[in-house]
């Protein structure tokens, strides 16, 4: 199978959905780039390459860069899908949320509800997330958590490249509107991705790694550091059970569950910051649901409660590490022991 | 005047069944049987009527409206039975009771809702538009707000918006004198609307929105030109709201006679009347016979929502999503 990146593998995914189906269209700031200017035209493919070309294909008529401007963009996306199209809109990065929230939250959120189950909003809203760049707090938040909390929305963070480009297929044909989160930390990562189109459903947890000793369940870049820390944890003789949700809403708690239910163990591995966060949502929902299964207290391993920092030793000591997994799964170990 | 002596029928049906509509509401609210907010669109119904008269369903027409958002959807073909029933929170309203009176919407035909969120509704009618645009429907999405929205952040970027992508929207800035108690005559900085409607670069022009006729024609123009390709139209009509900014609201904020002088001598509907029966173009027979009928129809609806069963609690996590 073919090694891409993850920027390729979104790429992929936007030109296959483009060509299959001409009510897809493109919004966002500089996704093509250069409109309006005297030199070269889709300059940038967005701020991260990803749509880079399809403006090329597809044209101005398809691929709309935007003023920055994202109440007006961000809404234009709503309205758009209501009426039959389905746009994919960038906001560039999900710390930007305020100056689009109400389109998101109070609008495309709630039509199918308040409408009485009329109406239909097929949109996704691509937005860059997580820290690791040094962009420090206004371009590093890991906001899914804000938007699980929303009913109307699906919430998707895709862990590899291939997840990227399954997913992504998955969330324009689907007819609700999807928050796709896009670490950007991750662009440059590579793996495999088949050239031909496939999708990947909602609500259905990867189970990246079988072990019966302990669970760890991981979002989006979070994935490959419980890997890293589950591999480890092996050669000490830990078999730990790594579970990807892939989608935070819907969520799979049956397979989280399912595998605490095996292990009697869970550390939870989440970027995004611990209050109200989704290392506590399930933490709550195994409290609930799984109490009995428990043999020691559930672990979270988060970010403290603080913005994300500049300095680069600072931001790293913010981001959960493998070694920080490792050593919850330790101690949730130890406490049976 | 061109309007044939069949569409002038419709125009007055459509500003009578709003304005009884409205003040039905406004007894009932009053009864307390009604739950939640209500904002009446009484005074307001030539814009409604003279706008949307203007809209076509085959060619995807849209309309965004905004809190006060029962006058557009009656325009705009709402079943006003179902309408009743929504506002009422009982079973076979037009929202399935999910949506009460804010949330009025019949996206079948182009309601595309009232919004609870004063200027909510302004980009996404530059979306609709961007349908049009991208499907080449010839469609056009009218954009309802009020002088309250035209301060919100979210109006300016739809203006601009559409401007730089020359969509087919027609802003509507119903500037009803308040946005809750403030003056608008305060609120909107720089002082007249069209000016700056004009440096967005959008052409616009005020209306005496009491005046249907007037709306009308400035509404036949508007859409005339935005359907010929020219991009984005404005008109500021201007008139003043019967009722509180909600039922409820004691409107002490406003000057004493204000609404009685408005309903004595500036009233839109006795403004249409006597208009059309002194040119003769209608008689009052004709229009006695419309309002009877509305009587009739807006009795019915109260009735019936008053008797309809409420919603099934099972119906409370119904369609949140298409699937999920």
């Amino acid at each position: 199978m073919p090694e891409k990146t993850f920027r390729e593998a979104l790429n992929e995914a936007f030109f296959n959905e483009m060509r299959r189906d001409e009510n897809v269209i493109l919004l966002g700031e500089d996704i093509a780039g250069g409109m309006g200017s005297g030199g070269k035209q889709d300059a940038w493919g967005g701020v991260l390459g990803a749509t880079s070309g399809l403006m090329t294909e597809f044209g101005r008529d398809r691929v709309f860069d935007t003023p920055i401007s994202e109440s007006a963009f961000i809404g234009a996306a709503a309205g758009a899908a209501v009426t039959g199209l389905r746009p994919v809109a960038q906001l560039m990065f999900v710390t930007f949320f305020g100056v689009a929230g109400d389109a998101i939250f109070n609008q495309m959120a709630k039509f199918r509800y308040m409408f009485g189950g009329e109406a239909r909003t097929p949109c996704v809203i691509r937005t860059l997330y997580g820290a690791g760049t040094g962009a420090a707090a206004q371009h590093s938040d890991c906001y899914y958590p804000l938007f699980t909390h929303q009913p109307g929305l699906k919430v998707v963070i895709p862990s590899t490249p291939y997840e990227a480009k399954g997913l992504m297929i998955t969330a324009i044909r689907d007819d609700d509107p999807v928050m796709f989160f896009e670490h950007q930390a991750m662009f440059s990562d590579k793996g495999e991705v088949p050239d031909e189109e496939y999708t990947i459903p909602f609500g259905e947890a990867r189970i990246v790694r079988e072990g019966k000793d302990a669970t760890i369940v991981a979002f989006g870049r979070m994935v490959q550091f419980a890997e890293k820390a589950a591999k480890e944890l092996a050669e000490g003789g830990v078999a730990c059970e790594v579970i990807d949700p892939r989608t935070t809403s819907p969520l799979d708690s049956d397979a989280i569950l399912k595998s605490v239910k095996k292990t009697g163990r869970l550390v939870i591995v989440d970027e995004a910051l611990p209050r109200c966060g989704m290392a506590s949502d399930i933490s709550a929902i195994v409290s609930e649901h799984g109490f009995h299964t428990l043999k020691a207290p559930i672990h979270r391993v988060t970010p403290q409660h603080n913005p994300v920092p500049f300095a680069p030793n600072l931001e790293k000591a913010h981001i959960p590490s493998p070694e920080k997994i490792v050593d919850a799964v330790k101690s949730v170990i130890g406490g049976t022991s | 005047m061109s309007l044939d002596k069949d569409q002038l029928l419709d125009a007055y049906r459509c500003m009578r069944t709003i304005r009884m509509f409205e003040e039905r509401l406004h007894d009932e609210f009053a009864t307390g049987k009604i739950p939640g907010f209500v904002h009446l669109y009484a005074g307001e119904e030539a814009s409604a009527a003279g706008v949307i008269r203007h809209l076509h369903a085959d060619k995807k027409d849209t309309v965004g409206s905004t809190h006060r958002g029962h006058g557009h959807s009656i325009a705009i073909g709402c079943d006003i039975k179902a309408m009743m029933k929504e506002i009422y929170g009982r079973e076979g309203g037009l929202c399935n009771a999910k949506g009460g009176s804010m949330h009025i919407a019949d996206v079948s035909i182009g309601m595309l809702g009232a919004n609870g969120i004063v200027g909510g509704g302004t980009s996404l009618s530059c979306g609709a538009a961007l349908t049009a645009k991208v499907k080449k429907t010839g469609g056009v999405a009218v954009s309802f707000f009020g002088d309250g929205a035209f301060n919100q952040g979210m109006t300016l970027e739809a203006m601009n918006f559409a401007r730089v992508y020359n969509l087919p929207v027609l802003f509507v800035l119903e500037d009803n004198g308040y946005a809750e108690s403030t003056s608008s005559d305060w609120s909107i900085g720089g002082g007249d609307p069209v000016q700056r409607a004009a440096g967005f670069g959008l052409k616009g022009e005020k209306v005496d929105g009491r005046d249907f006729f007037a709306v009308d024609r400035a509404a036949a123009d508007a859409i005339a030109a935005i359907r010929n390709g020219e991009g984005p139209r404005f008109i500021h009509v201007e008139f003043l709201r019967y009722y509180g900014h909600f039922e409820g609201d004691a409107t002490t904020y406003r000057p004493k006679d204000e609404v009685s002088n408005e309903r004595k001598y500036r009233d839109p509907l006795n403004i249409f009347r006597s208009r059309v029966v002194q040119g003769d173009l209608l008689s009052e027979d004709a229009l006695n016979q419309i309002d009877d009928e509305v009587a009739k129809l807006i009795d019915e609806a109260v009735d019936e929502a008053r008797n309809a069963p409420k919603p099934d609690l099972s119906t409370l996590s119904t369609d949140v999503y298409v699937s999920y």
